[in-house]
């Protein structure tokens, strides 16, 4: 058996202008009023690029300052220490919890979900609406709380310094508290949806792995965001009614807010991975025409690693006060967890060998995440071993492993799946040439700004300084020189993206050769996705000649 | 493999640091192994097999063998690594008996540190080598974290609780320790020096502290300025910060919270140093540890000596 390739397309082959979603019904009351997961879909895309945007700044800003430890970048202070803890706090308040989280599942997720299981909407459509201005009321109250003078605390609110701090935590406790609803509605959707509006014939193992993906994804968004919602209201009670909870001055235990924070915030961690995971399911199968290796491992490590992906919070309290016994115990499970990720990549390796490769933007991004996902994998280990992770935990390795995992995995399946679906999502193609160098800016950059991260955390340096000793300097200013070419890549793919809207519908119905049913109908799709109900008669993968199925 | 040892990891102060780095650099080559594997595989697939016009690929949905080994293969390293793991860190978690005790207070931003004999230090920590130390540690106010780089050690310090770690010190010379745990605006100037002394500079720091009686009193001043911590509060050329700027105050008035105005002279600064909450500036918290019992007599009148020459000029 053999699987049958579609050749790469050339553009210019389907210029025509249709009826679509973008442009009926008219007028701007009609998008905000909208309950069409694809017109939704694209306020959060705008929404989540916008705060992408801001706190991209604030960490070109994080760089800047640090280029140099007197802070003096040419002739003028950068920052003062006090701004800077507001900065990093609001960089990493804003990118997890206003970019990341919804970025895959609210924004390209609302968009491609209904369409990949051959369904009119979403289970709930309405509940998609409350959603996103949920969403926005969330984010509205966090800029209260940034211009009411910023928050100091770090995006981890540790108790008793959140509580004692007089910058505006609660504000922002509260613009996270509701933002959380947002997150736990696309959830409950998506759960709903996968379970009742597969397309006739679409079993749950002919569904395509992004799917699988948003399920697991949509479970934990479910189970872990009320611990956070409770966690940061319980904080905020003590904050305001000086009732002991977490402060230990008036009674309370600070280490119990780091159990409750992190009991959501590892799974969040996963809630923001595993939708990277999966659209690199989606590109690596259709940009090297080959079946997907190993789809059923795939799907259940998806579920696996939400279910233990519960169990391993404690892994960010080694040194925090937990008893030995219990560190010993979330090691061990912190391995475990390592096991799922490591499967999916060694079946994406084996669905590109033998397969029939291009490197369009949406591919190179793909391999872009499995090379960073597996230095971030690698180097969690690192932090997983105990005696290691004494000397690491609280320093730049911390740092650098994480952005590997968040920007180096999910940023990445987030570019890679935002170039894949842009001519299904604009009805435009972009500019291929300038995609390819663009993705090449943010790899490479990206590389420069974090690898010197992991070498100063192993030589000690803490995170969260504002003042550093002189040894650091060549490493802080390499990393910097990498955030500006990080900048560069990203602003040129704002820039060509923006100029492809420009353009007449140029885009075809399936430019890349994907056999999962969004690319079944017209791009941009109809308001109700397909002209009539597809059916699923044959798998999401299957390169094979027509009839010999 | 020392020079790369080096090259990325801190100088080893005890024989637990050298063990914590061989583990290091075994996950360092592992990892290095795991990366060019599944890079060299990725990129050899797309150069071997890049898109041709007329293209069949294989139809390989799974294979189970192939599946499981992936899947056990490195379980069982990361179960190695797991043990590895934990080996060390119950080592670092168990002092031996005979280890001496040394008391850590952690504040906003400075650190306490008191001895068995009664002699008390800030920011500066001195130790006997050869002598495995143990620390006990708590905060006064929000969690900080004493990690001794060179010894390969951390951990949290919390208001509400005792936490310990220990170390055997085997290398004579200064080593760095700094707080690792986000503690707000002086976080990143909390640190301190760690002097692991031989058993006769050892003996003779607890006697007088490390003062050398030929050093000019303000001079003297000066460097406790710096060594004491007074510098993470109190600046010198006149802008604000925690504390009032050490500018311009001796000799002139100085109003306080409680509405009275004083004049800043030997006896204010004595006590301002020694009993810190006694009067409290106008425009100030009440945060300043209390010295009294901490510095020596000829350690008072440097700081003085100090500030007068600040307050002259």
């Amino acid at each position: 058996m053999a699987d049958v390739i579609s050749a790469p397309f050339h553009a210019g082959t389907t210029p025509v202008e249709r009826r679509n979603y973008l442009t009926e019904p008219k007028g701007l009351w009609s998008w905000l009023t909208t309950v069409d997961h694809k017109r939704i879909g694209i306020m959060y895309l705008i929404s989540v690029m916008a705060f992408f945007l801001v706190g991209g700044i604030f960490a070109l800003l994080i760089r800047l300052s640090l280029f140099d430890p007197s802070h003096v970048i040419l002739g003028h202070k950068m920052l003062d220490a006090e701004t800077y803890n507001k900065v990093f706090t609001m960089h990493g308040v804003i990118m997890v919890f206003l970019f990341i989280i919804p970025s895959i599942p609210a924004a390209l997720g609302n968009f491609v979900l209904p369409m990949m299981l051959g369904a009119k909407d979403v289970a709930f459509p309405r509940l998609n609406l409350a959603s996103f201005y949920i969403y926005w009321a969330g984010a509205a109250l966090a800029m209260v709380a940034i211009v009411t003078g910023g928050v100091d605390t770090g995006w981890t609110f540790y108790t008793p310094y959140s509580t004692s701090t007089d910058t505006s935590v609660a504000w922002m406790a509260m613009g996270i508290f509701i933002a959380g609803f947002s997150s736990i509605f696309t959830g409950l959707n998506f759960i709903a949806t996968i379970h009742k509006l597969r397309a006739p014939g679409m079993g749950w193992f002919d569904m395509p792995l992004f799917c699988w993906g948003m399920y697991a994804t949509a479970l934990m968004q479910v189970l872990a965001t009320p611990v956070l919602a409770i966690t940061l209201l319980l904080m905020t009670i003590e904050r305001l009614f000086r009732i002991g909870i977490f402060d230990a001055s008036l009674g309370g235990d600070p280490v119990l807010f780091q159990h409750f924070f992190w009991f959501y915030s590892h799974p969040a961690v996963y809630i923001m991975i595993v939708p990277g995971m999966a659209i690199v399911s989606e590109i690596i199968p259709v940009f090297s025409r080959k079946t997907i290796f190993g789809y059923r491992m795939i799907a259940f490590s998806s579920i696996g690693i939400a279910l233990i992906g519960f169990l391993v919070w404690g892994h960010h309290m080694f040194v925090a006060g937990q008893s030995q016994t219990a560190v010993v115990v979330f090691s061990f499970l912190t391995f475990l967890v390592a096991i799922p990720s490591a499967i999916k990549v060694w079946n994406w390796l084996a669905t590109m060998y033998h397969g029939s490769i291009t490197l369009e933007t949406p591919m190179l991004y793909a391999i872009s995440f499995i090379l960073l996902f597996t230095i971030g994998g690698l180097t969690g280990v690192f932090l997983g071993a105990l005696s290691i992770d004494v000397h690491l935990t609280d320093t730049y390795f911390v740092v650098a492993h994480f952005h590997y995992v968040m920007m180096g995995g999910t940023v990445m399946g987030f570019l890679g799946g935002l170039h894949y679906w842009w001519p299904k999502i604009t009805g435009r193609m972009y500019h291929e040439r300038l995609g390819q160098i663009a993705a090449a800016l943010v790899f490479i950059g990206f590389n420069a700004t974090f690898f010197p991260q992991f070498i100063m955390g192993g030589q000690g340096m803490p995170r969260r300084y504002y003042n550093y000793l002189p040894q650091f300097q060549p490493m802080h200013a390499f990393s910097t020189v990498g955030s500006w070419i990080i900048g560069a890549g990203l602003f040129l793919t704002l820039g060509y993206l923006l100029a492809s809207l420009r353009k007449p519908y140029d885009a075809p119905d399936n430019p890349w050769g994907g056999k999962t049913m969004e690319w079944q109908t017209q791009s941009p799709p109809l308001t109700e996705n397909f002209e009539v109900q597809p059916v699923a008669t044959h798998g999401p993968y299957d390169y094979f000649p027509v009839g010999t199925h | 493999m020392e020079w790369l040892r080096s090259l990325i990891l801190p100088a080893q102060g005890s024989p637990y640091a050298a063990q914590v780095d061989t583990f290091y650099m075994f996950l360092v080559w592992l990892s290095v192994f795991f990366f060019l594997l599944i890079a060299g595989v990725a990129v050899y697939s797309v150069i071997r097999f890049r898109h041709k016009p007329g293209d069949v690929t294989p139809h390989w949905t799974h294979n189970n063998k192939l599946e499981f080994a992936w899947t056990v293969i490195p379980l069982a390293i990361l179960m190695v690594i797991f043990v590895w793991g934990v080996k060390g860190y119950m080592e670092a978690a168990v002092p031996p008996g005979d280890a001496q005790e040394i008391r850590v207070t952690a504040k906003k931003w400075v650190w306490q540190f008191e001895y068995p004999d009664g002699t008390r230090a800030i920011n500066e920590l001195h130790v006997q080598v050869n002598k495995p130390v143990k620390f006990v540690m708590s905060s006064e106010d929000v969690i900080h974290d004493f990690f001794v780089v060179d010894m390969r050690v951390k951990h949290d310090i919390l208001p509400d609780r005792y936490t310990e770690i220990w170390f055997n010190p085997t290398v004579v010379g200064k080593h760095h320790f700094e707080c690792a745990e986000y503690c707000g605006r002086g976080h990143s100037d909390m640190g301190g020096t760690l002097y692991v002394d031989d058993d006769a500079s050892y003996q003779k720091w607890l006697e007088t502290g490390g003062v050398d009686a030929s050093i000019p009193l303000d001079k003297l001043g000066s460097m406790l300025y710096e060594s004491k911590g007074c510098s993470s509060c109190h600046t010198i050329d006149g802008s604000p910060s925690q504390g009032p700027s050490w500018k311009g105050v001796f000799g002139h008035p100085v109003q306080l919270s409680d509405g009275r105005t004083v004049i800043a002279d030997e006896n204010y600064i004595r006590e301002s140093i020694l009993v810190s909450g006694a009067k409290i500036v106008k425009g100030y918290d009440n945060i300043m540890p209390v010295f009294q019992g901490v510095l020596r007599q000829r350690e008072v009148d440097g700081l003085v000596a100090y500030i007068k020459t600040l307050g002259n000029k």
